[in-house]
């Protein structure tokens, strides 16, 4: 009998057929999404109007993966939800099956082969190298070693003008108290190696934009990978003179989307020179004054996006030395609601609220200046509707807009439910091989060691 | 290749109150295929990491060949880790899949494919070069893994735990390739395991560690035949050996009212009134003689070929196990003599728990 952990149980997913493997599960329960490759069978089943992945992998890797996911999740780092573990699963045959690792899929995320499989231009993939490095502090900042740092175990969402990017998979994933300089480099270099294969990849397969080189690619990772480091932890000396670097310094983290929770300014014995470095940085600085201010949960840079048109509404009613909070409603029920509404039902689930805004306030911007009058907002909304957003693929994903990408480009998968499994008129005939016929004999020693192998092997007589 | 030192290497954790590795001096000769075994937390991990560079060493120092890489960054100490990088890229071909971070080296063309043939002659898949991944077995692919580090001609492997994400049959033919490999290669090879029977099996000599301290380094046979503490008599072979507590007297040493003939000189070896005596499961054998000890069979195990009786010396003390090959096994409830032969009887010092003879 399956058994199933799990924090916020989903009574819907029970009945479903857990002594089937997963590759073999019935269409009716599946939904064939783009995803990234897996060395595992990954399946995203949906269950009414959510949809889950879910991942066949041995015990112990599948419920320290789920506990690590949890993990992530209390220190507020962008990863997948878990929902569960099943185990106990046991094929009609009679043979045990791996346990399923169950994640809520996540809203409105594109994985980066749906996003190449249309075409992508060159400046798309320098942002999702930039979200992917951000990611990558974020989460060494909280002392976790990803290990298996790469695109496919990543999902993107759209944020404002920039991507937001989340881990989906921790299998590999460590929690330590802080990372070694060995154990965050090892990750890096654990980076460049996949993102150099999947490029690669995306290229093999006719997905690059040829102005794109896959090398070019992964130096920016690091290159900009430092950088960002460097400006959150690096220590700065400065004389007694320039005091105001101290505010400089605090609010460059605050641009980079950063809070300082520590900062440690020391001084030489004559005061002289000053040294400051932060200690605790917190990543998503906008998305937790505009959660505190209007109670809209954002990505960082729709939130910094959002809170810029805060303060352009403020300017603009006259009401800068007005509680803040007083002003965060008032602009949200007079300007952000509207423009909310402004979009019908039929298409919400297109993109996120606070993109739907972010992209109004764009649109606005190019119409005024055709127009060489200002739009107002809620009729700038309207034809954004009309001329932009109708024409929008669907990126949130439910039971009644599910949108199957059984393609990239022009050729056919040949397994839409797995994209590693490649196209379709790749078709070739098996090869014998006698390293598998050798792992196919009985194994004689897997709990026991042959002391007599091993006397052989010494060259011993016994 | 090169050969790999550690020397005096200790790593503490911040906060701890004991160092996760303690003083490590250990030396793993060039092309030899070494294996750090321990319990979980003995510290067999934080050693590798130590000389991949991820784990800083608090002191002491880390050696590969002439050069002192302990504070060298991870990418300048040409280790590979096996196994790291299991994607599989289905666009590339398998001969594509195996060189392409020769690649991103701007290793040239010819060099590559001449690298990944000399890998796939050694891994069996020359034939396979040319094709798409999809119908790779499980097997073949991580085959396919290893040649991702085979071909980058690293000075040392690094092998953590690889077996221990994969599903049962693939553990299987993972550890026969790997084995297979081994004696092929000739890279000296660092591997982590918990399982003593993959220790036991792949490495040429098992380094065996309990607490961050290093227990023993030696032989598989040698750890088998000569264990040097009580801990690694118990910690290699399945079901483990026996460990009965035993007093020196006259002609042999006492085991409840048995007592089990010792030549006299190592009888008189003995300093303490006490001593452990260890006998291996397959070391006992059901005699008619007298002379040996009585063995009340409480319970019978048939896995294969092989019978395990359990049970206790005249009815009490330890649980004792013997590995006996008998056409008819004897039942639960019944009474049989087990012997040992003299030289397969080892004794440890309860005090310390140190290998007397």
């Amino acid at each position: 009998m399956p058994r199933f952990l799990s924090a916020k149980p989903d009574a819907r997913l029970i009945p479903l057929p857990w002594n089937t493997p997963l590759e073999h599960w019935p269409l009716e329960h599946l939904v064939a999404l783009p995803r990234g490759i897996s060395r595992h069978v990954v399946r995203f089943i949906k269950v009414g109007e959510e949809i889950y992945a879910a991942k066949e992998v041995v015990e112990h890797s599948a419920i320290a993966e789920y506990r690590l996911l949890h993990d992530l999740k209390r220190l507020q780092t962008p990863a997948v939800e878990p929902v569960g573990v099943v185990t106990g699963r046991v094929a009609e045959d009679g043979q045990a099956l791996d346990p399923v690792l169950i994640t809520r899929h996540l809203q409105f995320s594109l994985p980066y082969r749906s996003l190449f499989s249309v075409g992508v231009r060159p400046d798309t993939v320098t942002r999702l190298l930039d979200a992917m490095v951000v990611l990558l502090a974020k989460l060494h900042l909280v002392g976790f070693l990803w290990g298996d740092v790469s695109l496919s175990n990543t999902l993107f969402r759209r944020d404002a003008g920039e991507f937001a990017a989340y881990l989906v998979d921790a299998e590999t994933g460590e929690l330590h108290e802080t990372l070694s300089d060995g154990q965050r480099e090892h990750d890096l270099e654990i980076a460049r190696v996949n993102l150099f294969g999947e490029f690669s990849d995306l290229e093999a397969g006719g997905m690059l934009d040829t102005a794109l080189d896959p090398a070019t690619l992964v130096e920016t990772i690091e290159t900009r990978y430092q950088e960002l480091w460097s400006e959150l932890t690096e220590p700065e000396e400065f004389d007694d003179s320039q005091l105001s670097r101290i505010e400089g310094r605090v609010r460059r983290l605050n641009a980079l989307g950063f809070d300082v929770a520590e900062l440690d300014i020391t001084t030489d014995i004559d005061g002289t020179t000053i040294r400051i470095q932060p200690k605790v940085v917190d990543a998503g600085h906008h998305s937790r004054r505009l959660l505190r201010l209007t109670g809209l949960d954002t990505e960082e840079n729709q939130a910094r996006r959002l809170l810029n048109d805060l303060d352009t509404y403020s300017a603009r009613t006259g009401q800068q030395n007005m509680d803040e909070a007083v002003v965060a409603h008032q602009w949200l029920t007079h300007s952000f609601e509207p423009v909310i509404e402004a979009v019908p039902e039929s298409l919400r689930s297109k993109l996120e609220p606070a993109q739907v805004f972010h992209e109004v306030l764009e649109y606005r911007w190019y119409r005024s200046e055709e127009a060489g009058r200002e739009i107002p907002l809620v009729e700038a909304a309207h034809m954004y509707v009309n001329d932009v957003l109708h024409n929008l693929p669907d990126e949130a994903v439910s039971s009644e807009n599910l949108e199957l990408i059984p393609d990239q480009g022009h050729r056919r998968l040949q397994n839409p439910y797995d994209p590693g499994q490649g196209f379709a008129d790749e078709q070739e005939m098996p090869i014998d091989d006698p390293w598998e016929a050798d792992a196919e004999a009985p194994p004689q020693t897997l709990g026991f060691a042959d002391i007599a192998a091993l006397r052989a092997k010494a060259g011993k007589k016994f | 290749m090169a050969t790999v030192s550690f020397r005096d290497a200790t790593r503490v954790y911040p906060g701890a109150d004991t160092p996760a590795v303690d003083r490590l001096n250990l030396d793993i000769n060039d092309g030899e295929f070494m294996v750090l075994v321990g319990p979980s937390g003995c510290g067999k991990s934080t050693t590798l990491r130590m000389l991949a560079g991820l784990e800083e060493v608090t002191s002491g120092s880390v050696w590969i060949g002439e050069q002192d890489v302990t504070e060298l960054p991870p990418k300048d100490r040409d280790l590979a880790m096996v196994f790291q990088n299991y994607a599989l890229y289905p666009h590339m071909t398998v001969g594509e899949n195996m060189g392409f971070a020769l690649k991103m080296q701007n290793v040239p063309k010819e060099e590559r494919e001449h690298r990944v043939m000399e890998a796939a002659k050694l891994l069996g898949l020359e034939e396979f070069l040319d094709r798409w991944p999809k119908a790779l077995s499980g097997g073949q692919r991580q085959r396919v893994a290893m040649g991702r580090a085979i071909v980058r001609q690293p000075q040392v492997f690094l092998m953590d735990e690889p077996l221990s994400n994969l599903d049962a049959k693939l553990r299987v033919s993972t550890r026969t390739q790997i084995a297979a490999l081994q004696t092929r290669l000739e890279v000296t090879t660092l591997y982590v395991t918990h399982d003593q029977v993959e220790a036991m099996t792949l490495g040429d000599r098992v380094a065996v560690m309990r607490e961050g301290v290093l227990q023993q380094v030696d032989s598989p046979l040698a750890l088998w035949d000569t264990p040097k503490n009580v801990f690694v008599a118990s910690f290699i072979g399945t079901p483990p050996m026996n460990l009965m507590p035993g007093t020196p007297v006259d002609g042999g040493i006492r085991i409840g009212k048995h007592v089990l003939a010792m030549p006299r000189e190592t009888v008189e070896r003995i300093t303490d009134d006490e001593v452990t005596v260890g006998i291996r499961p397959d070391n006992l054998v059901i005699t008619d003689s007298p002379e040996d000890a009585e063995f009340h069979v409480e319970k019978v195990e048939l896995p294969g070929s092989d019978a395990y009786l359990y049970g206790t010396i005249d009815g009490a003390g330890p649980e004792v196990c013997a590995r006996v090959q008998t056409r008819r096994p004897p039942q639960a409830g019944e009474r049989v003599r087990l012997g040992v032969a003299e030289d397969r009887i080892h004794l440890f010092s309860t005090r310390t728990g140190d290998r007397i003879s």
